[in-house]
This record gives structure tokens, sequence and C-alpha cells, in this order.
């Protein structure tokens, strides 16, 4: 495969078959490869999809500086492509994110603006709010309220997948702007009847839900609760643990959240097999294990790894 | 055996700073309508007149109820029950 640039090379991922890990020949999973893109994870998506409306809508011209709250991937892809494209970026981050997730970031020339830990991103969308306030000359793609995210995945992870797979009855990924859910969500269900769109979040520990009010809480704009089948709460337990299976048993090298979807792909695939119905289980590798790598979460006992993440944002 | 429901910081004070109670009932709603009279006032922080709170997330066994029947689901002896306030991810 050949491309002008590395921009042009996003998408067009993998989908690999889970052979060990299915539980029956005819109730199968399958990993959506979304680490196999230009900067390592599924956010080049939606990233490189809000750059390219924003310079289409001449909100971003050449010398702008982009401003986004983002818990790492999505400000490591703007980072990657505003550097290309000419822009200063700026990242409004939790401080308790990985370290590899900074140094990536300031590889690319980012400026972090850290934000509490406490309250994990809810205070990095409140902090990257005061600030687009304070300058009006930045630009806010706003991840958890752009169209072009949620679109992003309605134009290409979603037919990549009906095209590789016709035969998909269920879609998993991870719950965080909610894009990917939407966007793949949308096109599935008007192209595949029945279809399940499931969606897997992540239960942090007790630091990020320390809100001071139980009004202050956050949904994406992005959301629409009438597209999802249903939701699980995935705790670092159980992420972790799916985690270490998916490298184990199929190879397979992914950061933690990957985890917490394929825990909830597994809960669709049992019951399948208890109610005796073929599946077909898509589930999104939302990125490799390299970022992740200093959190300790491939060595040591679970319970050691998952002391390790306490307080830490792990999706 | 009972019913477990882990409580959120924010709302331990209302349980005495417990992280987990104990409750009964056949529905999510005469759950918290149980729980209620031994923690006055619960309830109210997690239900308004159109049902659950908009940042108030409720999981029976790790599944969200909005998608099980809201305050209808059913839950039994055994069952786990988490309320979490809404937080963004991404």
């Amino acid at each position: 495969m050949r491309f002008d640039s590395l921009l042009d090379s996003l998408g067009g991922t993998p989908l690999v078959g889970l052979p060990r890990l299915s539980p029956a020949a005819d109730v199968r999973l399958w990993a959506k490869l979304e680490d196999r893109n230009p900067t390592g994870s599924v956010k080049d998506r939606p990233a490189l999809h809000m750059i390219a409306k924003a310079e289409k809508d001449g909100l971003l011209t050449p010398g702008c500086t982009i401003l986004e709250p983002t818990s790492g991937n999505t400000g490591i892809s703007l980072a990657m492509a505003a550097k290309l494209r000419g822009y200063t970026m700026i990242c409004v981050m939790p401080e308790n994110t990985s370290s590899e997730r900074r140094q990536l970031l300031e590889m690319w020339g980012a400026r972090i603006i850290s934000s509490p830990a406490a309250g994990g991103s809810n205070e990095a969308v409140r902090v990257a709010k005061g600030l687009a306030a304070e300058n009006p000359d930045w630009v806010m793609l706003y991840q958890y309220g752009n169209e072009a995210n949620a679109l992003a995945h309605y134009e290409t992870t979603g037919p990549e997948i009906l095209a590789d797979l016709p035969t998909v009855t269920h879609f998993v990924a991870g719950l965080g702007t909610t894009g990917t859910l939407m966007g793949v969500g949308r096109y599935l269900r008007e192209q595949v009847p029945d279809v399940r769109i499931v969606a897997a979040e992540p239960r942090y520990g007790e630091l990020v839900y320390g809100l001071r009010n139980i009004d202050e809480g956050f949904i994406p704009e992005l959301y629409d609760e009438s597209v999802l089948t249903t939701r699980f709460s995935v705790g670092s337990r159980d992420a972790l643990r799916r985690t270490r299976e998916l490298l184990e048993q199929e190879g397979i090298f992914a950061g933690i959240s990957t985890g917490g979807a394929l825990h909830a792909a597994l809960g669709m695939a049992a019951k399948a097999v208890k109610a005796g119905e073929r599946a077909d289980i898509v589930f999104v590798v939302a990125d490799g294990g390299w970022k992740y790598l200093s959190t300790g979460a491939y060595g040591g006992t679970l319970e050691e790894a998952e002391a390790r993440l306490e307080g830490q944002l792990w999706a | 055996m009972a019913i477990e429901v882990r409580i959120p910081t924010i709302l331990r004070p209302l349980t005495d700073g417990a992280k987990a109670v104990d409750g009964k009932g056949g529905t999510l709603d005469e759950l918290f309508t149980d729980l209620d009279g031994r923690h006055p006032g619960l309830r109210a922080r997690l239900v308004d007149d159109k049902g659950l709170r908009k940042f108030v997330n409720v999981y029976l066994n790790d599944e969200d109820v909005r998608f099980i029947g809201g305050l209808d689901a059913a839950v039994a002896d055994g069952d786990s029950v988490t309320i979490l306030p809404a937080v963004a991810g991404g």
C-alpha cells in the first residue's frame, strides 16, 4: 500500500480473528486493530477529520493555535497533524496520565497544561473551556461535542468493518467521547438489522469521581443513548486481566482500555453461546500497550498491577 | 443475603461514610426507597420526578440500568449495585 503522506495513510486497519478466545465455531470475536494508525491509536480518525473539517470551514488557518482537553491519544494525534500543517498545539491534560503520553506530546511539539488529578477529564474539560473563553483566537476542536468525531467513524470505521465482515452481529468499543460508538453504531444500525452496539465504560478509582457535587457531572454532547444496545462499567481488574489474556492467547499487545472492551465482548459472546445464537463480535483495539509500560500493567500479579493503576486514567 | 449498593465518595456523608450499604427490594425503585429509610435524603440525590437524575449512573452487576428498565429494573438478593457520577472520558 502506498500513500502520498502519513496523514493519507489513516484508517484501513486490519480486522483479525481471535481463534483461541472465541468460545465456539459460530460465536467468533474479531479485533479491529486501530493501533495501526499514523500515531498508533483510534483517535487519529476523529483528530484528522476534525482538523480537515475546521480547515474546510475556514476556522483553522496557517499559524493558528489549537486547544484541546485530552487524556492523551487525541492530543497526540492533533499534535502530529498540527506539526505537519503549521499549527501550535496546546493540550489540557489531567496530571494522572502516563508519562509516555507526556513524552509523545512534547516530542510532536505540543505544550501541555496540567489539570488537577481529582475529577479526571471533567477538570481538563472545565480548564480548557475557561482558556478558550480567555483566548478567543485559539481554536478548540472539542472532541466531546464535534460532530466530525462521530462522522469520522460513520464514514470510515463502520464501512471498513461491514466490508470485511458482512455477518457482523455485535460492535463493542470503549466509551470516552462516545464518538466511536455513535459513528460506527449509527452506520451499522442503518446497514445491519438487529445489530448490537455495546459500550464498555472504564470504571476508575475513587479519586477520578471526586466531584464536589453530583450535579457537576459530565455527559459528552455527542452522546445519544438510543444508538446503544447496552453499556457496561468495567473496572481496572477486569480490564487488566483481559489485556493480559489478549496478549497471552492471541499475541495482541494492546492498551488497558482494550481489555475493557474485550471483557464486554466476551460477556456478549457468553450470552450468545447460552442462547444458542451465532455471533460475529467486533471490538476495538484502541491503541497498543506501549504507552502504558510505565504503569506496570503487564508485569507481576494482577493485584499488584491493579494497585499501581489506582487513581490513574488508564483509558 | 441482601443487595450490596456501592456508594460514591460524594454521597457518603449520607451513609455515615460507608462505602457500601445493604438493601432490599424487587426493583431498583424499591431498593432506593428501602435505603432512604435508613439513610434519609439518599433517594432524592439519585432520583427526581423524571426518574434517575441526569448525572447519576447506576449499574446493576456492571450493566447500566438505563438499558435494562431504569428504576423498574428487577433486582434480587446477591446482586451488586454501583452508583457513580457521570464523568468525562477520552
